[in-house]
């Protein structure tokens, strides 16, 4: 089960075949075990709840796998499994976290997406949407003051939902005063929960925004591996290079429910039916056999490891010992005697 | 030469920035302009890259540090306001301080708010908030009275591990003066006796305890002796010197400027009559600001906080149940 590894992360702007077969696995893995856990949610073995990204992994995928992860910062949102997996978070912690596992991450304390290892450059997000922009922000600047920036890139994802918060306007106007070396990724998959775009912003294109915020920006067709890997890899390697922070918007409609007891009732048949509604996995598919980088054959195998990995990871993590009430230590802060 | 609260709250910042690299400051105008306060003046020419100005944007300067705090820095950020870290409440309790818990990793920031109310400062920029970050697990909430405390209370909160609002009274910050910064500093997280005394205790803290040492000092001349305890941090809240102090008085106050409905005062009377009800005399009693929002005439403003006046005519009570 050992996680994925980058393929080529400083690669040049043509997008390699290794980086979108690897993609393209990672976008396997994702759908795979988030179907999964949707199983387990609906058989009541999860309890709360589950999110999913499904439609959203090429966008999400792209970015987890042009990332550095020996070097570089990944706060991704609630519907980013596949960037997880694409920068390195081993599915175990998926498993656990959404189990209770006191062996995960988060020990029972938190679940579902709210999961991370900030000492590896994985923050773990709160469910307040916009406050991560300015956290990599300043993980960012905690580099440059110790001169440590170099190469590094920051990134996170938001949906377009999280655009009208406060917070995420503070942050990214922070971000573009500093002129940061930062990715913010708007999957702008047309609802928030249940609110349509035209409730959230007024603006034509959210993309528009970017020369409001003083950031490069690109828009992308988030339906399409191909086109999310150009456009990210190009936005990653553009902020590596010093070109400041670049906002990415890509263009989708989100697949599933807000959770998995969400059963989006709210999205036209009309919209479902659209060039937006199109699975990016299927498409992604038709377009590496489209390019003959590897047959169908193949990609059949990639989906029946990919059902093992996860069943390896959903009957590890059912092993481990949950939480005891009588045992845990209640403690809200690290010094002693301050509580 | 003497040393004000404002004095010490600089000095312990240069003294931060020069005895450790991890330290930097982050705040609205504390760059060249030196604070609204002045609270760093002068420190940016030193430290040009660990004493940054910042947007307007509180929720981003608290998430900012949060993120420099987990990559191995200690900053302190300087809110212009107490008021304003309304902006910064979701960044502080609910990133900052659930941070730990969640994932074991603590977040060693220190967040300054410029707090309580001065004469003509008005609803915006005169408020008391130490009971709503301490209402949240997750966080220290340091209320310095003294200018020693103002200096040695900042430092230990930029060395701790956890995140820590440090709420320093602007009423005190050029008013307030001493004449030389004790060199023994009591622990965060210990109360001290500001005031020893027999017939009855005041627990308070920041600006309070010096109206209450005031109001003290008036009623020892009728011949009654009255103890002040200075709370110094309100969380952690050294309930143990507060039920000492009851055990010698027998009668208890709880004194505060935040607003009257729960907080501080609350919690002390809560604790003393949960933990020490059999050490009481009388019931325990509480004096706060009013129930509206902070005036802006000085006249409206000196009725609305506790004053030696007020605090006396409270104590009396007291004395006579």
């Amino acid at each position: 089960m050992a996680p994925f590894t980058t393929v080529s992360p400083h690669a040049s702007t043509s997008v390699d075949a290794a980086l979108k077969l690897m993609t393209l696995k990672v976008m396997i893995s994702s759908r795979t075990l988030e179907s999964k856990l949707s199983s387990l949610y609906k058989a009541g073995k999860i309890v709360g709840g589950v999110y999913l990204g499904t439609g959203q992994e090429a966008f999400s995928a792209s970015l987890g796998c042009c990332l550095d992860q020996e070097l570089d910062i990944f706060a991704p949102l609630i519907r980013d499994q596949a960037g997880r997996t694409g920068f390195g978070e081993p599915l175990i912690e998926a498993t656990r976290t959404y189990l209770g596992s006191v062996l995960g991450p988060m020990r029972g304390r938190d679940g579902n997406i709210h999961r991370g290892r900030p000492a590896q450059r994985r923050p773990a997000m709160i469910s307040h949407l916009g406050t991560s922009v300015s956290l990599v922000a300043g993980m960012l600047m905690a580099r440059r003051m110790r001169g440590e920036l170099k190469g590094v890139v920051g990134a996170t994802c938001v949906g377009d939902g999280a655009t009208s918060t406060g917070a995420f306007h503070e942050g990214l106007n922070l971000v573009a005063v500093e002129k940061l070396p930062m990715v913010i990724l708007v999957a702008d998959n047309q609802f928030a929960y249940s609110t349509p775009r035209e409730r959230q912003f007024a603006c034509e294109k959210l993309i528009d925004r970017a020369k409001g915020y003083g950031v490069a920006g690109s828009e992308v067709d988030a339906t399409s591996l191909t086109a999310c890997l150009e456009v990210i890899s190009g936005a990653v390697q553009a902020a590596r290079a010093g070109e400041g922070p670049q906002l990415v918007v890509g263009k989708l409609l989100r697949l599933c429910g807000h959770g998995e007891h969400d059963d989006a009732s709210y999205v036209a048949k009309r919209l479902r039916e659209s060039n937006l509604g199109k699975d990016c996995l299927e498409v992604g598919i038709q377009e590496v056999l489209d390019e003959g980088l590897v047959s169908e054959r193949e990609i059949n195998e990639w989906k029946r490891e990919a059902a093992e990995r996860v069943q390896e990871a959903v009957a590890a993590a059912q092993k481990d010992p949950t939480p005891d009430p009588y045992q845990e230590d209640w403690k809200a802060v690290s010094e002693e005697g301050m509580q | 030469m003497s040393v004000t609260y404002i004095d010490a709250i600089h000095q312990a910042q240069l003294d931060l920035l020069k005895e450790r690299d991890d330290v930097f400051l982050y705040g609205q105008d504390i760059g060249s302009f030196g604070g609204a306060f002045k609270a760093t003046q002068g420190l940016q020419e030193r430290f040009p890259d660990r004493v940054l100005d910042s947007p307007i944007s509180e929720d981003a300067m608290v998430g900012m540090a949060m993120g420099a705090a987990l990559s191995g820095m200690r900053p302190i950020v300087e809110m212009q306001f107490a008021d304003f870290s309304s902006i910064a409440f979701n960044q502080i309790v609910n990133h900052a301080g659930t941070h730990f818990y969640r994932t074991g990793v603590p977040v060693p920031i220190t967040v300054r708010l410029p707090c309580g109310g001065t004469p003509g400062s008005g609803p915006f920029h005169s408020q008391m908030v130490e009971t709503l970050y301490a209402h949240y697990p997750g966080i220290i909430v340091a209320t310095p009275a003294t200018v020693s405390d103002a200096y040695h209370l900042l430092k230990q909160a930029a060395v701790l591990d956890d995140p820590v609002v440090f709420c320093e009274h602007k009423f005190l910050y050029r008013w307030l003066k001493t004449e030389a910064i004790e060199a023994e500093p009591l622990p965060l997280g210990l109360a001290r006796i500001a005031r020893p005394g027999k017939h009855a205790t005041v627990v308070t803290y920041s600006a309070m305890v010096h109206e209450a040492v005031r109001a003290a000092d008036r009623m020892a001349d009728e011949g009654w002796e009255i103890e002040v305890v200075d709370l110094r941090s309100v969380k952690p809240l050294d309930t143990d010197t507060v039920i000492a102090s009851v055990a010698r008085t027998g009668r208890l106050l709880a004194l505060g400027e935040a607003f009257p409905w729960g907080g501080v005062s609350a919690e002390i009377v809560s604790r003393v009559v949960a933990e020490g009800f059999h050490l009481l005399d009388a019931p325990p009693m509480r004096l706060n600001a009013k129930d509206t929002p902070i005036p802006y005439h000085p006249d409206l403003w000196a009725a609305h906080r506790p004053t030696p006046e007020s605090i006396i005519e409270k104590l009396r009570e007291l004395l006579n149940l």
